[in-house]
């Protein structure tokens, strides 16, 4: 196992559709504060350096970076944005260690989606100007084409996809942190309304707020300050084309390619049985069937066959979003990709309290998805 | 142009023909609205406010009184401790007379915009403003300000309830 970097402290507020009584800057706090003390780690003085993983129009602000150092402890250090998903957030944090130029970073990310009054129109605002946007509408129809697609090349059926929903949301009735854990039945989701065919309202996540940190160390400074090191093996990210018309809407390409870029720097050959555990983004629900495809943990058209057996039950032989996902802890935005991989480092750790899966783990995957209209994504793998 | 470049080759495009249809462009209107909670600080900050007074907040860290109100001491990274009324007299830090409007229109009276720390809080701790009662000659950096409030009435909990802040009179406090 590579042990450059590891995984020493780690922050959350829990994930609720609106947090009034806190600013961005007060949630941001939060879980700042809870990383740092979990790190045992003075920011002002023993942090080296601060990424914030955010998108000036999520959050309202234009030159958003520049309204982040405050509430991270970042003031006068080094300090910068990625506009992007959080495990891109960490890929960047990741280089900064083995450059050598930091020994320790933390990196932030979060939603404060609440304070969006017009969600769909940025969504629209993100497809291409000339040939796309004159369409007009809510975007989600995006995620109707792809699980069409993906539902006739894959095997998988609407039914599994409702499997994934009843799943992920009575996995999150474990996870404090959660926002819509609930017990429901494939009926339930199968008889929710149509609201983007054969997209049904309950297969889609709901957004919520929240804020997550994670504190990244060198290998020395990690042995140094951290009993229960979580080490970052593999990562990896990737885009695919920005021309949705020329995407292959059956798979998630994206996801194909980060996690092969992740399980090379691993040394993965067979992810499937080298694998003990994922957190997988499901922003809708077929997209973890998807996803769980495309990160080759299953064999081709499996996917769904492998999920009827219970193979990704919370105590089946490949868990997935045992933390309830983002169907069951709700839709972070941009801090979805940091929830998936905070889950797994919690797991490695032994952290996760009520949602800890019962077997020994020692290997779990992260992958993330930026949410429509991108095919961007990112892996992690971590190891204890 | 320079000494050695009198014109750039190619055709100088005007507005009209800009406008006029004579290049491809496309408009987009994007609709983005966002309503931001304000949180514990701003909120007491914009309440009071409306009272006609200016609150901050101390850390018993570092003694610090930090203006406007924050809920965490960026220094410290620690929460701040308690509420502490600050006085609507301060001290010009500086400043900038604009003589052009958000359009780069030329505007007559110049607007006296520039950053004041308030007495009563810690240094570098304070707001930006107007600065009115002044003229180009007068005004200084160091130079001794009050709030002038908007009538109770119009106040509505925000910056701008302040209407300017005036030069302090001998005597005054």
């Amino acid at each position: 196992m590579k042990k450059n970097v590891a995984v020493v402290g780690i922050g959350n507020t829990a994930f609720r559709p609106k947090t009034d009584e806190y600013s961005w800057k007060e949630l941001m706090y939060e879980a700042a504060s809870r990383a740092y003390n979990d790190a045992g780690l003075n920011p002002r003085k023993e942090i080296d350096s601060f990424i914030t993983c955010a998108e000036d129009y999520w959050e309202g602000f234009s030159i958003y970076d520049e309204f982040v150092p405050d509430q991270i402890g970042a003031a006068l250090r080094s300090c910068c944005t990625v506009c992007g998903d959080g495990i891109q957030g960490l890929a960047l944090a990741y280089m900064q260690i083995m450059s050598g130029a930091v020994d320790t970073v933390a990196v932030e990310s979060h939603s404060k989606i609440s304070d969006l009054l017009t969600y769909s129109d940025v969504l629209a605002f993100a497809l291409d100007p000339i040939y796309n946007r004159p369409i007009g509408g809510h975007p989600h129809y995006l995620a109707g084409m792809e699980m069409r697609r993906f539902l006739r090349d894959s095997k998988c059926t609407e039914k599994d996809c409702a499997r994934v929903v009843v799943k992920n949301k009575t996995n999150a009735l474990k996870n404090p942190s959660s926002a819509y854990g609930t017990k429901l039945t494939t009926d339930d989701v199968k008889s929710s309304p149509e609201v983007f065919s054969p997209l049904r309202q309950l297969d889609v996540s709901n957004l919520v707020d929240g804020s997550i940190v994670m504190v990244l160390a060198s290998a020395k400074r990690a042995k140094e300050i951290c009993d229960n090191p979580v080490w970052i093996t593999g990562i990896g990210w990737s885009s695919d084309t920005p021309w949705i018309e020329n995407r292959d809407w059956g798979r998630a390409e994206y996801a194909e390619e980060a996690s092969k870029m992740a399980y090379k720097m691993a040394g993965i050959k067979n992810p499937s049985s080298d694998i003990d555990f994922a957190e997988m983004d499901d922003k809708f629900s077929y997209k973890e069937l998807q996803h769980i495809q495309a990160a080759k943990l299953c064999r081709k058209g499996e996917a769904g066959k492998r999920l009827r057996k219970g193979h990704y039950d919370f105590e089946g032989r490949l868990p997935v979003n045992v933390s309830g996902g983002s169907l069951g802890c709700g839709n972070l935005i941009e801090a979805s990709g940091l929830h998936r991989a905070m889950e797994v480092a919690l797991q490695l750790r032994g952290h996760a309290g009520r949602h800890q899966i019962k077997k020994v783990v020692k290997r779990g995957l992260a992958l993330s998805w930026r949410s429509l209209p991108t095919a961007t994504g990112g892996a992690v793998v971590m190891e204890v | 142009m320079s000494e050695r470049i009198k014109h750039w080759p190619g055709k100088r495009l005007s507005s009209k023909e800009l406008t006029g249809g004579k290049v491809t462009t496309t408009k987009t209107d994007p609709r983005v609205k966002y309503a931001w909670a304000c949180g514990e600080a701003i909120s007491r900050f914009l309440e009071e406010l409306k009272n006609g007074k200016l609150i901050a907040r101390k850390c018993n860290s570092c003694d610090q009184i930090l203006f406007p109100p924050r809920m965490f001491c960026e220094d410290c990274f620690t929460p701040t401790n308690e509420w502490v009324y600050v006085k609507d007299t301060g001290t010009i830090e500086t400043f900038s007379i604009s003589y052009l409007d958000t359009d780069a229109r030329r505007i007559k009276d110049p607007i006296y915009v520039g950053v004041l720390s308030v007495d009563g809080a810690s240094e570098k701790q304070g707001i930006m403003h107007y600065f009115g009662g002044v003229t180009p000659k007068t005004i200084k950096i160091g130079m001794k300000v009050k709030a002038v409030w908007k009538p109770k009435k119009d106040r509505e909990g925000a910056i701008t309830d302040i209407r300017y802040w005036r030069p302090l009179r001998r005597g005054e406090k």
